[in-house]
């Protein structure tokens, strides 16, 4: 029998990032947008820092620098004059505009302030802007990062003719896994709409000159014609519907919504083939067929490595339930499911994600921060730790391997290139989880044998 | 230049090309891409080594996370400022005022760590609502017998500096409570050196060498005992010109503590610095021991250096920091490996800085204050820089347009400071500057064809 968590008042450790780090990420991933933060310069700038550190690319993010008079005042006059500067030196073809819980406070009315500036300063045209309120002190940066979405599918598309694109909504992902997304849903013989598509702008080539915008990205006029596609396929089993954007789609356009869950692991990817398949009217491409079947073949291979081992997962709430599938497959017993995101839905996700493959049913918590996360780690003896770079140190504490995934990986190279779903993606979490444990059986030995 | 918006201008200088002249200090231009942060992010950096201090972050949850961890500060003991402790601030607390959950956030993180002392820092939003944040701590600290500080942090209220300022405020509070019997009249606090890699143990080092009483260290290594102990030196030694000289005015208010502006980067400024202070106790003995002391440490390094001097001489540098002070000596510290600074700029310089930049630096140099990506790419690629030295957020900008690159920020974990760590500045100056990467990447790929084959 374990503890119940107590529930702490104080955070400490965060297990989430705020909304605008989420829109700011979202918006990044369409073709000539700039992510601008309405608020303090400090939100652009840390959150700027955070995510250089994990892709090793630059990221301009705007601020409207708001100082004391505006906070008093109002913003407007510095968000106008923001998008001025931007538009007169980026160029950009949108503007994303998220809220800071700065201005949401002080009340800011960011849609008539852009309606003015419209009519002030974009009589002869000028970029695109879309606004999504993102305050801080509610949600996590995932619920920042779909806002986005949703904003950009809300404000961009119009009623398209009816055509044979595939609209995909991934949700976070690494620019790896976007770029594996786009080669499997070619492969199907289908056109997509990724949005957003931050596996350019964000994971580039070296350069000559500093890019203004880097290429890359969701063009803007395939998210006009979101509204004609033929299906949308959206991944998040804990996406709420009102921040969905293949809801809105449907509702607005018609368009058929199947939400799944992020592909990672076998089952949940097999399904994301099934509906490829239903949309392409074709089976699966044989490179995938070999891809499962060396997947299966492997983990046949590598079983007794991971069979029984304790694993504590943690990180988004739609990653996690991924990876908590993908490791109730290979026979590892999770013991522990943290997120700090609140949605609702993520136990229910959990406890479906490993019924029938689990032996025991593991602790699953919304709202943990790593406080937390160590206490019960403590008392359920896991063998290793999976998730992202801030769990290093409570794993380090129990001398137990953490096993890098998902964002931030901020102490070791390639994050950007982790690639997490897809057959292939199982392929190097397996391989990844295999060889921890057989390291750690290795380095822990006597003996030292070189053939494990 | 182009890159530049007009209302930056005034704020770009180029050494000798006109009377010097500089807009600085003040709020960033809206949609130019600052690499400044907030106020609360001048707080923060400050006061985070403090090892045994709570800081608690009143505020939604995004300004405690993204300074978690952050810096390289190193602790000789306690390591709680490395955690990073948040009121989750909630949509309720914003309509409803957070000075309950405050409250009680506080009282459940005493209890559980007993730290010596609580920072509890302030957000935008908490200026925005009202919170009474100081009765909050007046309270907490009565309940629970340690000193507990409010920090006036909101990060709109200015830039940075204003935030170094907010951080002094509350340290001053510090000052004053402890014993100081027993300190030595050759005593000085190490004001405005954060302990980056271990930095300051190399300095404390110097100064018990020299024969003088280091009282507290503010912040590196910091604990809150010794800054309550820190009105017991004779002197203030501060480095970075914006963090702490605020602290430095206030103590010399308080009780007529002099100090002395240092520097321990490069070889030139660390031993003026030693100079100085040796000067400054007037005591011939004392004097001695540093010239050996410093006699010593440049026989150990100098022929090290040389190594390097040789290989890296005729390069040029591009410079951005935070504060201009780091800066000055970096331009020396070039210098004393053969290379050329091109470029000088920082986040938080005053007039009185970049004068003194424009004086020490070579004609056509670009001195810039409160930059942006785009400036600095231009800037870049506009005098063919062979090295950027920055932080974090100017990283990308180098490697981007293949340049080289060296950390000299606050999240580093190679120790720059002393004699030690020039060698170590050049180590790192060299295995960026002479990788063969470089060769590769397009801004060089001219260079790779003319490679014969053979």
């Amino acid at each position: 029998m374990t503890k119940m968590v107590p529930q702490y008042v104080s955070t400490t450790n965060a297990c989430k990032l705020c909304k605008p780090l989420g829109a700011s990420l979202a918006f990044r991933g369409v073709e000539g947008a700039v992510p601008f933060l309405h608020g303090s310069q400090g939100c652009a700038t840390y959150m700027r820092r955070y995510i250089i550190s994990h892709f090793n690319e630059p990221i301009d993010i705007a601020s409207s620098s708001l100082g004391e008079k505006n906070a008093v005042y109002g913003g407007g006059a510095n968000l106008k004059l923001g998008l001025k500067n931007v538009t007169e030196k980026y160029h950009p073809a949108l503007i994303g505009i998220a809220t800071t819980c700065l201005t949401e406070t002080i009340g800011d009315d960011v849609k008539r302030l852009l309606f003015e500036y419209r009519r002030e300063f974009m009589r002869d045209g000028g970029p695109l802007l879309v606004q999504v309120s993102t305050p801080s002190y509610s949600g996590t940066h995932m619920e920042g990062f779909h806002a986005a979405v949703r904003g950009l599918v809300e404000q961009l598309t119009v009623a398209a003719d009816a055509n044979s694109t595939v609209n995909i909504l991934p949700g976070f992902l690494s620019a790896a896994d976007l770029r594996s997304l786009k080669e499997i849903v070619a492969d199907c013989g289908l056109t997509a709409t990724v949005l957003p598509d931050f596996s350019e702008t964000l994971d580039g080539p070296a350069l000559r000159d500093y890019p203004l915008i880097p290429k890359g990205g969701t063009r803007i006029s395939d998210i006009r014609a979101m509204g004609g596609a033929k299906a949308t396929v959206e991944f998040g089993h804990t996406l709420p519907d009102q921040l969905s954007g293949g809801k809105h789609l449907e509702k607005a356009y018609g368009v058929d919504l199947h939400r799944l869950g992020m592909p990672v692991g076998i089952r949940e990817t097999d399904r994301f083939f099934e509906v490829l398949s239903d949309l392409s009217g074709n089976p699966p491409p044989e490179k995938y067929a070999m891809a499962r079947g060396r997947l299966v073949d492997s983990l046949v291979d590598g079983h007794k490595y991971v069979f029984g081992k304790r694993a504590v997962v943690y990180g988004e709430e739609d990653l996690v339930i991924g990876l908590t599938s993908f490791l109730a497959e290979i026979g590892v017993q999770p013991v522990l499911c943290a997120s700090g995101g609140t949605s609702g839905s993520f136990v229910k996700a959990i406890e479906k994600a490993v019924e029938g493959f689990a032996v025991e049913m593991p602790r699953i918590h919304e709202g943990m921060d790593f406080h937390e996360i160590g206490e019960l780690a403590a008392e359920l003896k896991p063998d290793f730790f999976l998730g992202h770079s801030k769990g290093y140190t409570l794993a380090r504490n129990l001398s137990i391997p953490l096993i890098r995934v998902g964002f931030p990986i901020h102490d070791r190279v390639g994050g950007q290139r982790l690639l997490h779903i897809g057959y292939h993606g199982a392929q190097q979490l397996f391989d990844l989880i295999a060889n921890a444990m057989i390291m750690a059986k290795q380095d822990s030995s006597e003996v030292g044998y070189s053939y494990m | 230049m182009e890159a530049a918006l007009q209302e930056r201008q005034d704020s770009i200088h180029r050494t000798g090309e006109a009377p010097f002249a500089m807009e600085c200090n003040k709020d960033s231009l809206a949609g130019a891409v600052s690499q400044r942060a907030c106020v609360f992010c001048g707080s923060r950096v400050v006061l985070y080594p403090i090892a045994d201090a709570l800081h608690l972050v009143h505020g939604p949850i995004g300004c405690a996370v993204y300074t978690w961890d952050i810096r390289g500060a190193l602790s000789s003991g306690p390591e709680l400022h490395r955690l990073s402790f948040s009121t989750d601030m909630q949509e309720a607390d914003v309509i409803f005022g957070g000075e309950k959950k405050l409250y009680s956030a506080l009282v459940e993180l005493i209890d559980r760590h007993a730290p010596k002392a609580a920072f509890v820092y302030s957000t935008c939003i908490v200026g925005i609502i009202g919170d009474d944040m100081a009765a909050v701590c007046r309270r907490v600290s009565e309940e629970k017998g340690i000193p507990v500080l409010p920090v006036q942090s909101e990060g709109f209220k200015g830039n940075k500096r204003e935030g170094y300022k907010a951080a002094c405020n509350a340290m001053r509070q510090l000052v004053g409570m402890g014993d100081i019997s027993g300190i030595s009249k050759y005593s000085l606090n190490i004001l405005g050196d954060f302990n980056l890699a271990g930095e300051i143990w190399l300095i404390r080092d110097y100064f018990t060498r020299m024969g003088v009483e280091v009282v507290a260290n503010i912040t590196g290594d910091g604990r809150v005992g010794d800054i309550q102990r820190a009105h017991g030196a004779a002197l203030n030694v501060v480095q970075c010109s914006g963090s702490t000289m605020d602290l430095a005015r206030m103590m010399k208010e308080d009780y007529g503590i002099p100090s002395l502006r240092v520097s321990y980067f490069g070889v030139e400024d660390m031993a003026e610095s030693l100079y100085a202070v040796a000067a400054f106790f007037k005591d011939e003995e004392m004097m001695r021991r540093t010239r050996e002391l410093v006699k010593e440490e440049l026989s150990l390094l100098m022929p090290e250096l040389m190594k390097y001097r040789q290989a890296l001489a005729g390069k040029r540098a591009a410079i951005y920091v935070g504060g201009a002070f780091k800066a000055f000596s970096l331009v020396k510290a070039f210098r004393a490996i053969g290379m050329q600074a091109v470029m000088v700029g920082s986040q938080t310089g005053t007039p009185e800085d970049y004068a003194e930049l424009a004086e020490i630096t070579d004609p056509g140099t670009i001195i810039v204050d409160d930059s942006n990506p785009l400036e600095l790419s231009a800037f870049l690629q506009e005098k063919e820089v062979d090295i950027f030295v920055g932080g974090v957020k100017e990283r990308p900008i180098a490697y981007k347009l293949g340049v080289a690159f060296c950390d000299h920020n606050h999240e580093r974990k190679e120790m720059l400071a002393g004699f030690a760590g020039m060698l170590n500045f050049a180590r790192e100056v060299y295995s960026s500057v002479m990788s063969p990467v470089w060769r590769f990447v397009p801004r060089k790929s001219e260079t790779v064809q003319e490679v014969p084959h053979d």
